[in-house]
């Protein structure tokens, strides 16, 4: 019986999550950023279920679960703060919205 | 009776707590009722103290109470306590403290009464009193030293009490600076105490001291350590010039401090150390040289002094050095007499004094007095009485006291002894020129001082007139054997001093009487004879001894500029340091110092400047941060 | 030993469509790129046996976020190309941290192995039934406390979609 090792989850979801973290960096698109930070709780969604499985323990599984309801809702508001900035400066270029400095 | 030991100390204190808290809300008549009635509670007490301890005279009891306050220091091998031995030596001065103080309190009354700082001035008074029964109370030398040291604080801020001054400002700082001076002797002396016989208190030392014998150099260092701070304490050569420009401060001031208690502090502190003294023959030696030259010396000054305040205080200076030369002879009672009867006389003249000063509206040149006799009759009347005392003139108390120092120089050099009747002719003439330049002959000064004239107010002569009486009996304290009296103080001292008698073998403390007539016959006679020369030099003469244009024969100039003593000191001590500090100032403060200071807030400046612009506003950049942070953290972790 | 295939195949369906996320021209192919990497993830639910999350998993993400995110992106006409991409050399410098961070991770999780206590394909806990037990049982309180976090949710979003009375 062949198992798939844990290394191998921990592998995909490690590249699933940088490539998130390159997302978030590169993008200028505050929508395009938002979703970059979804591919990254996916990634550790993903993980902690592999986890949970191999140990047995369904703590995981239900800590996955609660990680969906408060992505959930942060997309949410964070959505409706796009449309709010978009509705007082006509555009989501993060690059714009940089007043709080010196 | 230990309740009443504390109390005698508290309640000055509690005057000062009361009087200086509230000293600009407090009215005069309250602060004058609050500033002289602690003085006068602790005077009772302290003669409820004085009737126990005669109650134990003969008794077969050791005449002495320790009363224990509380522990200050205890770690180990060093426990020091606050508490309080009280026996004959102590009851003395404690009497003389708070009864002369309580005096000069009521004086100062009248003669501080238009004075807008009334209130501090009986503040400082108060403490002042406290201070100096913490000294003479104390049973070991740290709680001696805590007394020490407040009095000269005390003494910075009464000198110093009319600030606005600066002149008096200096006076008052060089009084402390070179009290400060001796007090490191004092400091060092009780350092090696501590380190000889590992405790500091007096008894566990002196009983110590006399079984164990600790060998000669530590004793004798010991000892002139301790006096050392004694010859800055009582203003002893080469330390004295502070107290003549002390005269700045108030006259109860100079009176209280300067005559009766603080300059005898010295003098108090080596009759509590009979018995180290007398185990090192090597420092009594410099103690009496030392006091039979400031006698001299002084006195020679005071001949062509023309303020009334500076005359008296180089005679206080001349009086203390017969103290010390009475101490290092061995005659630690005669000292202490002399030390009560100086304390009468001299508060008394320098009361008159001020009183003087008062009807002359503040005019202390006596080349501008004169005649003083009929307006200030009572003022007058008790002056001469302190001017006789002073010069020792049967039956007066300083006669006694004078006569008793002296027999002992006798018996023990004849050579000091000629010295010492030279100081003591010196007293008489200048003491008298003094007192006939002010008070006889025409008045010399102006109109206005004329009608200004008028004498001193009841609460100001009260205590003057008690001050003359206790001048005219004090003698009768100590009679001499030779003139039939019973010699009551030095048995009432007996047991203080009665552990050092073993170990003066090499003094003799009295001659035979026979010797002891001639002795005092001796001192009558010079004393009459300066009086008469004083007497037909200024009688009839309207100047003073000299004059600006009189100022030609070199003995004179050297005399009246106190032969340039100050300017000396200021050439060799004042003006290097002087120039030591401008230089540290100028080369190292403001160079380098400075610039190291100012260096590291610009640099900070600069730091901020440039690290600013981390702040971009820009979210990217701070996620990305954000992430090569991490990676840092990362990469570390796996490293380390 | 279907499975060790299936899993390559979730795996490297899903590293393409995240890859396509960043790379595409407009925004609403990200969009659909994002769904794809969302059903392969599903299936990697399925395949350690977590039933319920996988469900919950395509609901939630494929049926409600794809779709917030799609009328966004549609009802405000965001789907232009982005005006003025970053600089080049801002790029390169974040590709290469980006790739640092995986050598770094890689570096840490390199060699970790565990015990595996059950065969993945045999486990029971991620079926519903038995997860619901532990859900309602040991984590009573966060449930609840979810639910006031949606309200929480729902009112901000509310609020800040109203328009500004003028």
């Amino acid at each position: 019986m062949q198992v798939i090792p844990i290394s191998y989850y921990l592998f995909f979801c490690t590249a699933l999550f940088c490539i998130g973290v390159t997302g978030v960096l590169i993008k200028r698109n505050a929508l395009l950023i938002l979703m970059s930070v979804e591919l990254m709780i996916n990634s550790i969604n993903l993980l902690l279920a592999a986890f949970s499985t191999y140990l047995n323990d369904p703590a995981g599984q239900i800590f996955v679960f609660f990680i969906m309801v408060v992505a959930a809702a942060e997309v949410a508001i964070g959505l409706a703060i796009i449309v709010v900035i978009y509705r007082t400066t006509h555009s989501i270029d993060i690059d714009i919205l940089n007043k709080l400095k010196w | 009776m230990n309740l009443i030991i504390i109390l005698i100390l508290l309640f000055p204190l509690l005057g000062f707590l009361v009087l200086g808290l509230g000293f600009q809300r407090i009215q005069q008549k309250v602060t004058s009722i609050i500033g002289t009635s602690t003085v006068f509670i602790s005077f009772l007490f302290s003669i409820i103290i004085f009737i126990h301890l005669l109650s134990l005279t003969d008794t077969g009891i050791p005449i002495r109470i320790v009363t224990t306050l509380f522990n200050w220091i205890s770690f180990q091998g060093l426990t020091v306590s606050i508490s309080f031995l009280i026996d004959p030596l102590s009851v003395l001065m404690l009497l003389i403290i708070t009864g002369v103080g309580f005096l000069i309190h009521l004086y100062s009354v009248g003669y501080m009464k238009d004075d807008p700082g009334y209130n501090r001035f009986f503040a400082f008074m108060n403490l002042f009193i406290f201070f100096m029964l913490l000294l003479v109370m104390g049973d070991s030398y740290i709680t001696m030293f805590i007394g020490w040291e407040g009095v000269g604080l005390c003494s910075y801020f009464l000198i110093g009490f009319w600030f606005k001054n600066q002149d008096f400002n200096h006076a008052a700082k060089k009084a402390f600076i070179m009290n400060r001076i001796g007090d490191l002797g004092f400091l060092l002396g009780i350092f090696l105490l501590f380190s000889t016989f590992g405790s500091l208190n007096y008894l566990v030392i002196f009983s110590q001291a006399q079984i164990i014998h600790p060998g000669m150099g530590v004793i004798t260092a010991i000892t002139l350590l301790l006096f050392a701070g004694a010859v800055g304490k009582s203003a002893q050569i080469p330390l004295y010039t502070w107290l003549p420009d002390a005269m700045a401060g108030p006259t109860p001031v100079s009176a209280l401090i300067h005559a009766a208690t603080m300059v005898t502090a010295g003098v108090y502190m080596i009759a509590r150390s009979n018995i180290l003294y007398a185990l090192a023959p090597t420092t009594l030696m410099v103690v009496s040289v030392t006091g039979l030259i400031t006698a001299l010396f002084a006195a020679s000054i005071a001949i062509y002094q023309n303020d009334i305040k500076k005359i008296l205080a180089y005679s206080t200076i001349s009086q203390l050095g017969y103290m010390f030369l009475g101490l290092g002879m061995g005659a630690f009672t005669g000292a202490m007499f002399h030390l009560t009867t100086h304390a009468f006389f001299k508060a008394l003249l320098f009361l008159a004094a001020g009183s003087v000063i008062h009807a002359m509206g503040g005019e202390q040149d006596i080349r501008k007095m004169g005649g003083l006799h009929n307006p200030l009759r009572k003022t007058h009347w008790v002056f001469l009485i302190g001017t006789i005392t002073i010069a020792g003139l049967p039956p007066f108390s300083g006669f006694f006291s004078k006569d008793e120092i002296l027999s002992s120089v006798f018996s023990n050099s004849i050579p000091f002894w000629i010295i010492a009747v030279i100081g003591v002719m010196m007293t008489s003439f200048y003491m008298f020129r003094l007192y006939i330049l002010t008070f006889t002959g025409k008045f010399r000064g102006s109109e206005q001082q004329r009608h200004h004239l008028h004498e001193a107010p009841w609460v100001m002569v009260i205590p003057l007139m008690i001050l003359a009486i206790l001048s005219i009996i004090g003698g009768t304290i100590n009679l001499p054997g030779f003139l039939g009296g019973s010699n009551w103080l030095q048995a009432f001292l007996a047991p203080v001093f009665a552990d050092s008698l073993p170990f003066m073998k090499g003094y003799s403390f009295a001659p035979d009487h026979s010797v002891e007539w001639i002795l005092a016959a001796v001192s009558i006679i010079s004393v009459i004879i300066m009086i008469l020369l004083a007497r037909s030099r200024f009688l009839k003469k309207d100047p003073a001894l000299h004059e600006a244009n009189d100022n030609t024969s070199f003995v004179s100039k050297l005399l009246s500029q106190k032969y340039y003593v100050d300017e000396l000191y200021n050439h060799l001590f004042v003006n290097p340091l002087l120039w030591l500090s401008k230089w540290f100032h100028e080369q190292i403060e403001e160079k380098i110092i400075d610039k190291l200071i100012d260096g590291i807030g610009n640099l900070v400046i600069r730091a901020g400047n440039i690290v600013r612009y981390l702040q971009s506003g820009h979210v990217g950049f701070y996620v990305f941060m954000m992430v090569a942070g991490i990676i840092a953290i990362l990469v570390f972790n796996l490293v380390i | 030993m279907f499975a060790k295939y299936i899993f390559f195949f979730l795996s490297i369906l899903a590293l393409y469509s995240a890859m396509m996320v960043l790379m595409s021209k407009k925004p609403i192919h990200s969009v659909l790129y994002l769904t794809l990497t969302f059903f392969a993830i599903a299936g990697h639910y399925v395949l350690l046996n977590a039933q319920f999350l996988a469900v919950v998993h395509v609901i939630v993400y494929a049926g409600a976020i794809m779709v917030l995110f799609l009328f966004t992106v549609m009802l405000l006409n965001l789907n232009k190309e982005e005006v003025s991409p970053k600089p080049v050399w801002i790029k390169i410098v974040v590709i290469i941290t980006g790739g640092i961070l995986m050598i770094v991770f890689i570096g840490i999780f390199k060699g970790y192995d565990i015990a595996i206590k059950t065969d993945p394909s045999l486990t029971q806990i991620g079926l519903v039934k038995n997860l619901g037990r532990v859900l309602y049982k040991d984590y009573m309180l966060p449930f609840e406390l979810s639910s006031i976090l949606f309200l929480t949710a729902m009112v901000g979003a509310v609020l800040l979609g109203k328009k500004e009375q003028l």
